[in-house]
């Protein structure tokens, strides 16, 4: 578009206004901003369907809502947070705006296939809704055969032609990834001196391109085995459930590590930025993300302990399953380590670091329980995993995407947001959150199953604090909503720098002109260092 | 303006400006890479990662296969042997004949011969494609017309019905995604015909036929590995 002739004021924002600027858009920056609004969109949703879960279990009767009902609100909830939040979340938001400015490029490989991946997002979060308004699907966000293939009389093609859509959204997002980091770094920019959030995007990029395909042909084949009797999956056919379960967790047990480790990419900068320190043990912490992301693909067959695996089959995927703590790990001490002795500033993205390291430290350990055989077979299927995989997926993944976005906020819309307002919001999440799932592993251990809209009335007090805290949770996520809308237009501007912190995308004006970088460049150490130490890694 | 530690100061901006090249911009470089050579890795990189992603798309289809095969190999050979192995075969050559005249399409452009050779190989390379799917489109009429289309028409003549409509679930759910595959090979082909026939490309720009070229072979391989698996494990069992 522009050429040299960019004024300093000229921006990636103020560089057209209409709506054809916005919705044709080739700008890796403004990608970023659709995706941002959609999937806010998407969230509020998914949060609408919790609330409506929460507000049923108030009670051991199903008063509120009748079991089928409540069978649609919990697989609503699961397919819309999964597959249209937390997934494309921080890749598709804070990744797309930032990773080419963080490698040193203009945009990223291939911006066309970056808008097509945000209008494939959108045409399948639109037959998701759509499953949604003509009654709903019924299956739990994992579709088990046969109950997804023959028993349910829900809409499962339509969700299901919605998650194989928006599949693809992800897969050319990770391979748009992968390609930039390869061939769009800027000269002297090797990749052990790129930041630690690329490095745990390319990790999360190799599982969205290795995973994705495979769900995508599993609910391709659900759909056909509906529609035209093909037998896959419905034992009825001769087909075999259990074949569905492995194909369905080898993509969606690795796509909680697509969730998570963008998030752990974020905490890694956050950290840094507000300890003044440099990484400890950049390489470790770099390489603990591959390792994730291997030995991620390794591990589905622990979600299929009670499934009819061998004995055999399930003693191997424990182990292996305990092997990802220790990359996961090395990055809390190398976190923890990062912050020790450092310059530790208290503002509101240190606030959500800080949040992560602990959130996602109770959530992993008690993953190591779910891990171990036999414990396993007394929590199966009961409230202690949903405490478990929230206390991941909400404590790690939304307070690293939270933590993020405020981290970034200046940078994106060249505006500060309200300090305290931010601080108190934190707060009101971190609490609400622990009062919300806190209980449920109690709850479970008690042995109080998931997925049932009525519960015997012992487990009452324990669901009352639950949603309890829930409403504190929403209350939490609606004020930064608010103080970001208002900070657009009323917040003070932001320097390129507000946090005096370190990065290629520091150095470039807040908000970044349209080409990123008025000429390509140089790089000639780390990108991230704070202090002026050896160079960090093998170069 | 921020509550970020004022006493701190970043060093030094590890950036300088890169020596501006001197170099004539050519018509087909987009704005974000540096030249030619950049723009072309990263396509063809871009390539090889999607036809990675179809690996393992593929690869659901073929655990299946296997799972089922090992459940019930009886029932597939039987099932097998309904196949035409010579329409298969037919199919195959035809195939690797059309990934011959594909690669020549490349070469072709990479040496900047003529557009009309281009174009040329490219249209040899979609009759061959076409054809295969005419001969695809036989089998799937016979096997209408046999009622071995699994669903509530399907019957049976031998031993195993059951796997046997396993088998043929698996042969049009693996053959169909295969010629959708084709038919989007055949489109893309279109619009790398009209490219060259504007004379596009010549030895600085034929990354478009290349890719596409690295699809259509990714295609016939398929092929290549469902021919056996479907059309030819097993028979010799049946031979008397």
């Amino acid at each position: 578009m522009d050429t040299t002739t960019a004024t300093p004021t000229l921006n990636y924002l103020n560089n057209g206004y209409g709506l054809k600027s916005w919705l044709l858009t080739k700008d890796h920056k403004r990608i970023a901003l659709l995706y941002l609004w959609s999937i806010t969109a998407f969230f509020f949703l998914g949060g609408f369907f919790a609330l409506m879960i929460r507000l049923e279990l108030l009670t051991p009767a199903a008063d509120l809502v009748q079991p089928d009902t409540y069978n649609k609100l919990f697989t609503m909830h699961g397919v819309v947070m999964v597959f249209f939040f937390l997934i494309p979340s921080i890749p598709a938001v804070l990744g797309n705006f930032l990773l080419p400015i963080m490698v040193g490029a203009k945009d990223l490989a291939f911006p066309r296939i970056n808008l097509l991946s945000w209008y494939i997002y959108v045409l399948g979060g639109l037959f998701t809704v759509a499953a949604a308004l003509s009654g709903g699907v019924d299956t739990g966000w994992t579709f088990y055969a046969p109950y997804s293939t023959s028993a349910s009389n829900s809409n499962v093609i339509l969700a299901g032609v919605g998650i194989f859509i928006t599949g693809f959204s992800s897969i050319l997002t990770g391979l748009n990834f992968i390609v930039t980091v390869h061939r769009m770094r800027a000269p002297g920019l090797t990749w052990f001196r790129l930041p630690l959030f690329v490095w745990a995007h390319y990790a999360t990029s190799l599982i969205m391109i290795l995973g994705t395909p495979v769900i995508a042909i599993t609910v391709l084949l659900v759909a056909v085995e509906r529609g035209l009797h093909l037998g896959i999956f419905d034992p009825a056919l001769g087909g075999d459930p259990i074949l569905f379960q492995h194909l369905f967790w080898f993509y969606s047990h690795p796509a909680v590590y697509i969730m998570i480790l963008p998030a752990m990419g974020v905490v890694a900068e956050l950290v840094q930025a507000f300890s003044r320190k440099n990484i400890f043990g950049y390489t470790f912490v770099a390489f603990s993300s591959l390792a994730i992301a291997i030995i991620g693909f390794l591990v589905w067959g622990h979600h299929l302990f009670v499934a009819g695996q061998s004995t055999y089959a399930g003693l191997v995927f424990s182990i292996i399953s305990m092997f990802v703590a220790i990359p996961s790990a090395v990055k809390v001490f190398n976190w923890t380590a990062t912050i020790y002795k450092g310059s530790v500033s208290w503002d509101s993205p240190m606030l959500y670091a800080f949040g992560f390291i602990g959130l996602f430290t109770i959530g992993g350990l008690t993953g190591l329980f779910l891990a171990t055989l036999g414990m396993d077979i007394h929590m199966h299927d009961t409230y202690f995993i949903i405490a478990h995989f929230h206390y991941v997926m909400v404590g790690g993944a939304i307070f690293g995407y939270l933590g993020g976005l405020h981290y970034w906020w200046p940078k994106i819309t060249g505006r500060m947001y309200p300090e305290g307002w931010a601080k108190f919001a934190a707060l009101n999440i971190f609490v609400g959150f622990n009062l919300t799932f806190g209980p449920q592993f109690l709850v479970g251990y008690l042995g109080m199953p998931r997925r049932y809209a009525m519960y015997s009335p012992e487990f009452q007090v324990w669901n009352v604090l639950s949603t309890a805290g829930a409403t504190i949770l929403g209350v939490g996520y609606l004020i930064p909503m608010i103080y970001f809308t208002w900070s657009l237009k009323n917040a003070p501007r932001a320097g390129a720098n507000p946090w005096g912190a370190r990065g290629l995308e520091w150095e470039i004006p807040s908000p970044p002109p349209t080409e990123n970088f008025a000429v390509t460049p140089v790089v000639t150490e780390g990108t991230h260092q704070y202090a002026p130490s050896r160079e960090v890694g093998i170069v | 303006m921020s509550d970020a530690p004022s006493s701190y100061q970043p060093p030094p901006v590890a950036i300088h400006p890169a020596p501006v090249a001197e170099h004539a911009h050519h018509p087909w470089l987009q704005h974000h890479f540096d030249n030619m050579e950049q723009q072309a890795e990263a396509s063809t990189l871009g390539m090889w990662v999607f036809l990675v992603t179809e690996i393992m798309f593929f690869g659901g289809l073929f655990m299946a296969y296997l799972v089922y095969r090992h459940q019930s190999p009886s029932g597939f050979q039987e099932a097998s042997h309904h196949l035409n192995i010579y329409w298969g075969a037919a199919n195959t050559a035809i195939l690797i004949v059309s990934s011959l005249t594909m690669a020549l399409a490349v070469r072709a452009a990479q040496t900047s011969q003529p557009a009309k050779t281009q174009v040329g190989w490219l249209l040899a390379t979609m009759g061959f494609g076409a054809a295969f799917l005419g001969i695809k489109a036989i089998e799937y009429y016979d096997k209408f017309r046999d009622h071995i289309v699994p669903g509530p028409y399907f019957q049976w003549e031998g031993q195993y019905p059951k796997p046997a409509e396993q088998f043929y679930s698996l042969y049009f759910a693996m053959t169909g995604l295969h010629a959708l595959h084709m038919v989007i090979g055949l489109g893309i082909m279109t619009v790398i015909a009209v490219m060259a026939w504007r004379k596009t490309f010549d030895e600085e720009y034929y990354t478009p036929v290349e890719v596409a070229g690295l699809y259509w072979h990714f295609v016939d391989i398929v092929w290549i590995f469902l021919f056996p698996l479907l059309y030819l494990i097993g028979r010799h069992y049946h031979a008397g």
